[in-house]
């Protein structure tokens, strides 16, 4: 039988390997060119971007999206699976954890990056209008954030209790862990105040997460833009989070568990399961998608035409038939299938669903805003387009790159899969030699 | 109509006094003693005739009008607007030729680049069959203005006289009324220009100049002159009196050639306000484009731009093939 010890040893984080230093050095670098260019077009201004004054939202708003969609599996993924008490859980919830902290702080650095004047950014605190979906998307994103860093942290109290012992021959370590215990002795008292605070942040994380993405799609739908003045943007957004957080999640679980070696705890089964719950959050996208595209185009409506002409036959048909082709039909149906649901396919099923849900993010917002109401005339015929600047490809990439990197340092430091929680279920019981 | 108009002159810059200026004498009496100690004695005697809301020319000594130009508006001062006034703009598309000279006077005036246009003209065909238009389009100055509604600061603002403002210098950037404008009427600075550092007139939300970077901007209907009793740059530019200026409380337009009565003039001519079901209730109307005093091409005889511009109107394909051939 397994001893406590060595189930610590197994899931105590663990230092980079050869590999881990190369990813991280990669990271860093593509960081450091997003924050390069980042600082060059403070210096010249947002006339670095391929932005005009038509498409006046492009990629940052998109990948902003895209960051707030990606949070929201995260959370709620977690809180469900947290409250729902089921076992096989255990190894999940803690990756999910990580990727909504990381996903919604990254959403909170993406908006910034496509404002005029983001020094006067303190001037939402000065001068509020609360009436503005803006002010909305702030305060529910500083809130979500919050929770979320709470529902990594605070499970993870016991954990870092026993981390600080673990590493007593790095003091330095050791007191950081022991500063993040704060004086966790696993009294029955304190497991009882323990697990109903994690209860109480979990359920109060499942709102927040529906009324964080419906506030960002309100973002878009409060305006009279054609695709984006729809009823059916909220749930639509709730829908489309649901799979690029699955898929995130899918991403990284495989990816944590092939470099540390956690084979033996994060098993094919959790695969499978996470397989069945990505093959039902694409199904109910692409539901919702047929919601948004189909109707309007059964009406038909001049403006609607123009716009889903663009869509299906025009300048954004390649992306578009990528993100819904790609991103939701092939997935759903590849896992059907058993064998597909294995972690390695899943792993390249989950890819293909990140990167399109990435793009879906890029097609519901810049194609909207190049066709308005009035004609667009007498402008550069570039005005009429839009794609990206390599600033804003750089920047991009940037906000990415950092955004793996937190996960990669919260997997360096935090046991992904909970120590004390492991050791419970498999009904370990504490040594002598551990108590002292 | 007819006998809405009152006489023609030859001074263009009475006219405009006419309208626009008809009740200071009663509105702003209060505030007008103060200015006329400070005044020289050749400018009393000077005389301005203006038009009164019962339609009566009475004469006012040139003093007792709002000595307002001297004064510097500052950004807190533009959020109140100009007291008793409700400011609306009458387009009359049957007289527009596509002069261009409203775009220019304004760009001029806002100190613009030649791709930032505050007045666009646009060329609007509803279909194939239907007949052309030259369309000048302004901000509407919306009475439920999108722009604002969803401003996370207050930068853009709506205030008592109509007028709906932007202050550069509490934009954020956001951008987000450009997306919300169903009209297209905002433009964005998107990088540094020379002229925004100069700082020799101090900057006011009326005017909008010196920009700022990253900031928006749009057409604000000319506070500064309206505050001097003038009519916006691109009324006064207008050769053709196009556009008709004036004040919903006094139920009075002016193009400076003429002086109707606003609520008369718009049913006579079955005046409407462009997507009206958006609800947005715009400040300016349109008097459809019948009866028209040129014919549509009379636009096109100027560059080769001018035709760029509108290659994507069907009647403009038409008209490229054809002179081709
Ligand atoms: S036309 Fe556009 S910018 Fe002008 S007030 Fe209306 S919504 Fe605002
Ligand atoms: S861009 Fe400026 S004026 Fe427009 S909504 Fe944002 S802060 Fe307000």
């Amino acid at each position: 039988m397994t001893t406590r010890e060595e189930i610590i040893k197994k899931l105590a984080p663990k230092e980079f390997n050869k590999l881990g230093v190369i990813w991280v050095s990669l990271l860093c670098i593509v960081s450091l060119a997003g924050i390069i260019a980042y600082i060059d077009q403070i210096i010249r201004g947002l006339e670095v971007t391929n932005l005009r004054d038509y498409a006046i939202w492009g990629v940052y708003i998109s990948n902003f999206v895209f960051f707030v969609a990606t949070s929201f599996v995260g959370a709620f993924t977690a809180s469900i699976l947290r409250l729902s008490q089921k076992k096989w859980r255990t190894p999940l919830v803690r990756i999910a954890e990580m990727v909504a902290v990381s996903a919604i702080a990254m959403a909170g650095v993406a908006i910034i990056l496509d404002m005029g004047r983001p020094d006067r950014i303190h001037y939402l605190f000065i001068y509020p209008r609360l009436q503005s979906p803006i002010a909305w998307d702030i305060i529910i994103i500083t809130i979500y954030l919050a929770f979320s860093i709470m529902l990594l942290y605070i499970p993870n109290i016991p954990d870092f209790a026993i981390l600080k012992k673990h590493h007593q021959d790095k003091p330095f370590l050791s007191k950081v862990y022991g500063f993040l215990a704060i004086n966790w002795s696993g009294s029955a008292n304190q497991i009882k105040i323990h697990q109903k605070t994690i209860k109480v942040i979990a359920v109060t994380m499942i709102p927040l997460a529906l009324i964080l993405q419906s506030v960002d799609a309100w973002l878009f739908s409060t305006t009279y833009r054609i695709g984006w003045d729809s009823t059916n943007l909220g749930p639509y957004f709730i829908a489309g989070a649901f799979v690029a957080g699955t898929g995130a999640l899918i991403t990284a679980v495989y990816m944590v568990r092939k470099f540390n070696n956690l084979e033996e705890f994060i098993t094919e089964k959790h695969f499978d399961k996470l397989g069945r719950l990505l093959v039902f959050a694409c199904l109910v996208y692409l539901y919702f998608n047929m919601n948004e595209y189909l109707v309007p185009a059964f009406k038909s409506t001049q403006g609607e035409v123009e716009h889903l002409m663009a869509l299906f036959f025009g300048d954004y048909s390649l992306m578009f038939w990528f993100s819904v082709g790609g991103g939701l039909i092939l997935p759903s149906i590849l896992l059907m299938f058993r064998k597909m649901r294995k972690p390695f396919p899943m792993f390249i099923i989950a890819i293909l669903v990140v990167v399109t849900s990435w793009w879906k993010r890029y097609i519901i917002v810049s194609p909207a805003l190049l066709h308005p109401f009035m004609p667009i005339q007498g402008v550069p015929e570039e005005w009429n387009h839009y794609f990206p600047s390599l600033h804003e490809w750089l920047i991009t990439g940037g906000t990415l790159a950092l955004s793996m990197l937190i996960i990669t340092i919260f997997v360096r430091f935090i046991p992904v899969v909970p120590i004390q929680r492991t050791i419970d279920e498999m009904g370990i019981t504490e040594t002598e030699n551990d108590k002292n | 109509m007819e006998n809405n108009k009152t006489e023609k002159e030859t001074d263009r810059r009475k006219f405009l006094k006419l309208g626009l200026l008809s009740s200071v004498s009663v509105v702003a009496g209060t505030s007008l003693v103060s200015n006329l100690a400070s005044v020289d004695e050749k400018l009393q005697s000077e005389k301005i005739r203006l038009l009164t809301p019962e339609g009566k020319i009475v004469e006012v000594d040139a003093t007792n009008i709002n000595k307002y130009p001297e004064a510097h508006i500052t950004p807190t001062e533009s959020r109140k607007g100009i007291p008793n006034r409700k400011f609306v703009m009458v387009i009359d598309l049957a007289k527009c030729n596509n002069a261009r000279s409203c775009v220019e006077s304004c760009q001029k005036a806002h100190q613009l680049d030649y791709h930032d246009e505050f007045m666009k003209i646009l060329l609007i065909q509803n279909n194939e069959e239907d007949a052309p238009y030259w369309f000048p389009k302004p901000c509407f100055h919306c009475d439920e203005p999108p722009c604002v509604t969803v401003c996370p600061t207050g930068a853009t603002f709506k205030r008592d006289d109509n007028i709906v403002l932007v202050d550069n210098n509490r934009c954020i950037g956001c951008k987000f009324c450009i997306t919300s404008c169903p009209y297209s009427a905002r433009i964005f600075n998107w990088g540094h220009k020379a002229k925004f550092d100069n700082k020799d007139i101090p900057y006011s939300p009326e005017t909008g100049i010196p920009g700022t970077e990253g900031t928006v901007m749009k057409c604000d209907f000319c506070p500064d002159l309206l505050r001097q009793g003038e009519l916006p740059h691109c009324a006064k530019a207008c050769p053709m009196g196009v556009i008709y200026f004036g004040d919903k409380n006094e139920d009075i337009v002016t193009n400076g050639i003429e002086t109707l009565r606003f609520s008369k003039l718009i049913k006579d001519r079955v005046g409407y306000r462009h997507l009206e079901h958006l609800g947005t209730k715009p400040n300016v109307y349109y008097l459809p484009a019948v009866n028209r005093d040129f014919p549509l091409e009379r636009g096109l005889d100027k560059d080769e731009e001018i035709l760029e511009r509108y290659k994507n109107v069907p009647f403009i394909e038409e008209f490229i093939k054809s002179s081709k051939i």
